[in-house]
């Protein structure tokens, strides 16, 4: 016996949720494991599409219409970029993101300073975009090094961008300590918590907004680093807007990423909502195959090897990062299926001698046909019942193109649709 | 009769440790760990700090990646490192150990070096100490205190008592002391018949399942103090689901399973406790037999910590044939759809606003009762979010926690409140008396629900 379903999503990715997602969607019963917390902990939370073309030129302005020059391995072209479409339009549909108005990239600033091109960005980033050109204040906290207020503006000012923008660094108020973690601002202000400010208590909200008020000029925009709240980031923005009479925005900041968490937090919401399974903590570390088809896959638990078993199987374990890929000295391997994974002889060949070179490591990953199936080395179906999708996928380099999530997205929603197909 | 007459004749009242027994010392040569590689891998992310429920309310508390990797490698460059006090703030939730992409051990770092904080720099005469020992030896004061159930529960939760208990051992008085069972799950268990009991039960059940009457179906199981002294209808419902599915069941001599222990650093406590524990389930494993709980903070110490701390003989083995109840029943039988055909009505027909304990989320757990019991008629459960209880085990009845214990469960509280339901579930005995601390809500456990739409 074996805990069944009939998509079995293993990776709790981006890719791995939005193939589930589709996948339950399509009337399929899913089942969704996966190991550790996800590189969306780490991301800016920001969904980019694609920034810039493989060879390092943009910022793009149309993703969509930059996919069709996109070398042929590309996984935007193996998936089409209709279905790139729609598969934002399922993110849109279950996120509470902006930029899904237009095709072209938004401009959004980051904790470095700089100006990103990226498709779809958090409601609470929305009052800080580049194309806007009301005035802005940042505001940095002492205790927060990772965002440097007024060199963020001095960039963004370098970087030309159409309005007057300033920084001013703040303690955060009731002094918390020096190393204080992301979290414990955002719960303070998440519940409008006490903090000491002068001897008496105060809401955080009420005491923050106060010191933002004292170094406020005329700036209709104030921007702070991602930290406004957690669960309750909506209420917190709008009691700070309301409090300093100016539009509020997050900066996107560095790993951790509270917009990350959160957009971890809908997705999963989603995906309960559809009615599919999900279980996360332990990773899948061996399967039984019968010739072409995976039968039962394994989680283990401390020693304790779990069946589980699918009609379907959607492999999202992401790549160097996740460890959905991993390599040694002698060879780069994906650690679940064996899936073939092409790369040089020799290790010398994998990376360029130019730090900011053309790597072709980056790019490392597995091969698919047009419905998203691992392949052999040989070019043949590696497994009937298998998909992958995400970051376990090779064929492009998402740190170059800035097109991360956006591939995940769309070769989850592939994946996932095809294998419900296939199941029901 | 009693279990100790197993079918197996296996003796379970004297622990059997074997010849070449030799538990490693842990403390004071703590060498015996090399957490140094589990160091290095970190990369400092702060993903694990995320994670911590203590951090997001607590300034004064380092958080994870602290209070592992970078103590650790503190400690192996300067040999006179001291452990910081901080890491008796953590509240063992191993919330942490879910979080780091690169594998650093994180709750073994931080129970190895609370371990080592108690026994080298705590004071021995301390208040904090001896509060903390009579806290992680609950099963001690739970033994004595059954044997006079009413007066127990009169006397501990007696006003002024409570007010001394706070002024002179720093146990808030804050709270209510769990109330204890009139009639034991072993006296139960033994009066009832025991393991013979139990196994003729098992083969009717088998004959009326249309199975083989002598199918190898036999689980032990690790009751865990709670449901012995506590609350034993949920040892009760143990018993009649699994003998439902046609198991036989024992109740195995065992003691406290040592997670309130290793969350005070009580490690030599923890590790006499444990070799009981380990020396009854690894006999039986070898028969044959899973050990299962259903208090998920006990089968998280079997699987996880044990191994992590101890080397006790079979311990290994142990750990990969403990599951979690309802997990067990999930991979051998047909539960869901067996949930999804039937219905329940009376006491146990109710909106449930589910909790799941941070130990239960570690063993990829935190779903399934959600998932099982949404199919089940008559019944609704719901989910109230992601957020730890706050009392973790011991943590919360100390004074100086309190607060923040209430802080960090409050998010519990609000989703609870906002459910439909208006009785609480969850596996875990302490998150269950924190859900009706905050809520005033009656707490069930999912066994209690599943012998109630199972078993006739
Ligand atoms: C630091 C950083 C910053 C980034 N910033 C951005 C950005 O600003 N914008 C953008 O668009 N993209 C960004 N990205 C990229 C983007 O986050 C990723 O491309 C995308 O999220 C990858 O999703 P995925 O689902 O493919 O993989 P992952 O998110 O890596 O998920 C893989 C999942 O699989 C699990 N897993 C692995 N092995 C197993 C196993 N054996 N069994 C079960 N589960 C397993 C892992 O635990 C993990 O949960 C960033 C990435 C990083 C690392
Ligand atoms: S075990 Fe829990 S309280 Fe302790 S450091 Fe980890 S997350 Fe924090
Ligand atoms: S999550 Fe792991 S790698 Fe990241 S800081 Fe914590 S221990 Fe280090």
């Amino acid at each position: 016996m074996a805990i069944n379903s009939e998509v079995l999503v293993i990776g709790g990715g981006l890719a791995g949720l939005t193939s589930a997602l589709k996948a339950a969607r399509e009337g399929a019963d899913v089942r969704l494991v996966s190991y550790k917390q996800s590189s969306l902990r780490h991301a800016s939370g920001l969904v980019d599409l694609l920034g810039y073309t493989p060879d390092g030129e943009g910022p793009i302005t149309d993703p969509y219409a930059a996919m069709g020059d996109l070398p042929e391995e590309h996984p935007y072209r193996r998936v089409g970029v209709e279905t790139v479409r729609e598969s934002m339009s399922l993110f849109d549909e279950v996120t509470d993101y902006r930029g899904d108005h237009t095709d072209t990239n938004a401009l959004v600033p980051t904790h470095g300073g700089t100006v990103k091109p990226t498709a779809r960005y958090p409601t609470g980033a929305a009052a800080g975009l580049a194309s806007d050109d009301r005035d802005v204040l940042l505001v940095g906290l002492e205790s927060l090094v990772d965002f440097d207020a007024p060199h963020a503006a001095a960039h963004l000012e370098a970087a030309g961008v159409p309005f007057d923008v300033r920084g001013e660094t703040i303690r955060f108020p009731g002094d918390l300590q020096a190393d204080a973690k992301i979290t414990r601002y955002a719960k303070l202000l998440d519940t409008n918590g006490d903090v000491a400010v002068r001897g008496r208590k105060k809401g955080a909200r009420d005491a923050l907004a106060e010191r933002v008020n004292t170094v406020r000029d005329t700036e209709e925009r104030i921007g702070f680093p991602a930290i406004l709240g957690d669960a309750h980031t909506d209420a917190v923005r709008a009691a700070l807007e309301e409090k300093i009479g100016a539009d509020v925005f997050e900066v996107p900041m560095g790993p951790p990423s509270l917009p990350g968490l959160r957009l971890e937090d809908a997705l999963f919401e989603a995906l309960d909502e559809a009615g599919a399974s999900f279980e996360t903590g332990n990773p899948v570390v061996d399967f039984d195959a019968d010739g072409e088809r995976i039968e039962t896959v394994y989680i283990e638990k401390n020693g304790a090897k779990i069946p589980n078993s699918a009609d379907q199987y959607v492999l999202a374990t992401g790549g160097l990062v996740g460890k959905g890929i991993e390599s040694d000295r002698e060879s780069v391997t994906e650690p679940v299926f064996d899936c073939h994974i092409e790369h040089g002889e020799d290790r010398y060949e994998w990376f360029d001698g130019d730090a900011f070179g053309d790597h072709p490591f980056a790019s490392f990953g597995v091969e698919t046909d047009e419905t998203l199936r691992p392949l052999t080395a040989d070019s043949a179906v590696q497994f009937e019942n298998l998909r992958a999708a995400g970051s376990v996928l090779g064929g492009y380099d998402f740190a170059a193109e800035k097109s991360g999530s956006g591939v995940s997205i769309a070769t989850g929603y592939v994946a996932g649709e095809n294998a419900a197909a296939e199941a029901r | 009769m009693s279990d100790a007459q197993s079918p197996t004749e296996f003796d379970p009242v004297e622990p059997n440790t074997g010849e070449d027994f030799e538990p490693v010392d842990v403390f004071p040569d703590s060498n015996d760990f090399d957490l140094r590689p589990g160091a290095d891998s970190c990369f400092k992310c702060s993903v694990c700090d995320t994670n911590c429920p203590v951090a997001e309310v607590d300034d004064e508390f380092p958080g994870p990646k602290f209070q592992g990797p970078e103590q650790w490698r503190l400690k192996q460059t300067d040999d006179d490192y001291e452990i910081d006090d901080s890491v008796m703030s953590c509240s063992n939730c191993m919330r942490c150990d879910n979080a780091c992409p690169s594998g650093v051990p994180l709750s073994q770092m931080h129970n190895t070096a609370r371990g080592e904080y108690v026994s080298e720099q705590m004071d021995k005469f301390s208040i904090e100490y001896v509060r903390n020992r009579i806290l992680a030896n609950y099963r001690t004061s739970a033994a004595i205190a059954s044997k006079v159930p009413k007066l127990a529960n009169w006397g501990m939760n007696f006003g002024p008592a409570r007010w001394l208990m706070e002024k002179t051992l720093g146990v808030t008085k804050e709270r209510e002391f769990p109330e204890f069972a009139e009639e034991t799950f072993r006296e139960w268990w033994a009066a009832r018949g025991g393991a013979d009991a139990s196994r003729r039960n098992a083969q009717q059940r088998r004959e009326e399942l249309g199975l083989d009457r002598d199918a190898d179906k036999k689980v032990a199981y690790f009751h865990g103090c709670y449901s012995n002294y506590n609350s034993p209808n949920v040892g009760q419902a143990m018993v009649r689901v699994f003998e439902h599915y046609g198991y036989e069941v024992v109740a195995p001599e065992q003691k406290c399973s040592g997670t309130p222990m290793f969350a005070n650093g009580m490690l030599d406590d923890a590790r006499r406790h444990a070799e009981v524990n380990v020396s009854s389930m690894s006999d039986l494993v070898e028969q044959g037999y899973d050990a299962i709980a259903s208090c998920t903070s006990c089968s998280m110490a079997l699987r996880q910590e044990y191994p992590e701390l101890f080397d006790i003989d079979g311990i290994d083995k142990v750990a990969e044939n403990t599951f979690e109840s309802l997990e067990y029943l999930r991979i051998h039988e047909d539960i869901k759809e067996d949930i999804q055909e039937t219905d329940v009505s009376g006491e146990l027909a109710e909106e449930f606003a589910y909790h799941a304990p941070c130990h239960a989320r570690n063993q990829g757990l935190d779903r399934q009762s959600v998932e099982l019991f949404r199919d089940l008629d008559g019944a609704g459960i719901e989910d109230v979010g992601e957020s730890c209880s706050g009392i973790s085990g011991t943590y919360g009845w100390k004074e100086e926690k309190y607060e923040k214990s209430m802080e960090i469960g409050e998010e519990m509280f609000e989703h609870m409140e906002h459910a439909e339901g208006e009785v609480g579930m969850t596996e875990c005995p302490t998150c269950a008396s924190q859900m009706e601390h905050g809520t005033g809500y009656e707490v069930r456990h999912p066994l209690e629900l599943l012998e109630a739409a199972l078993v006739e």
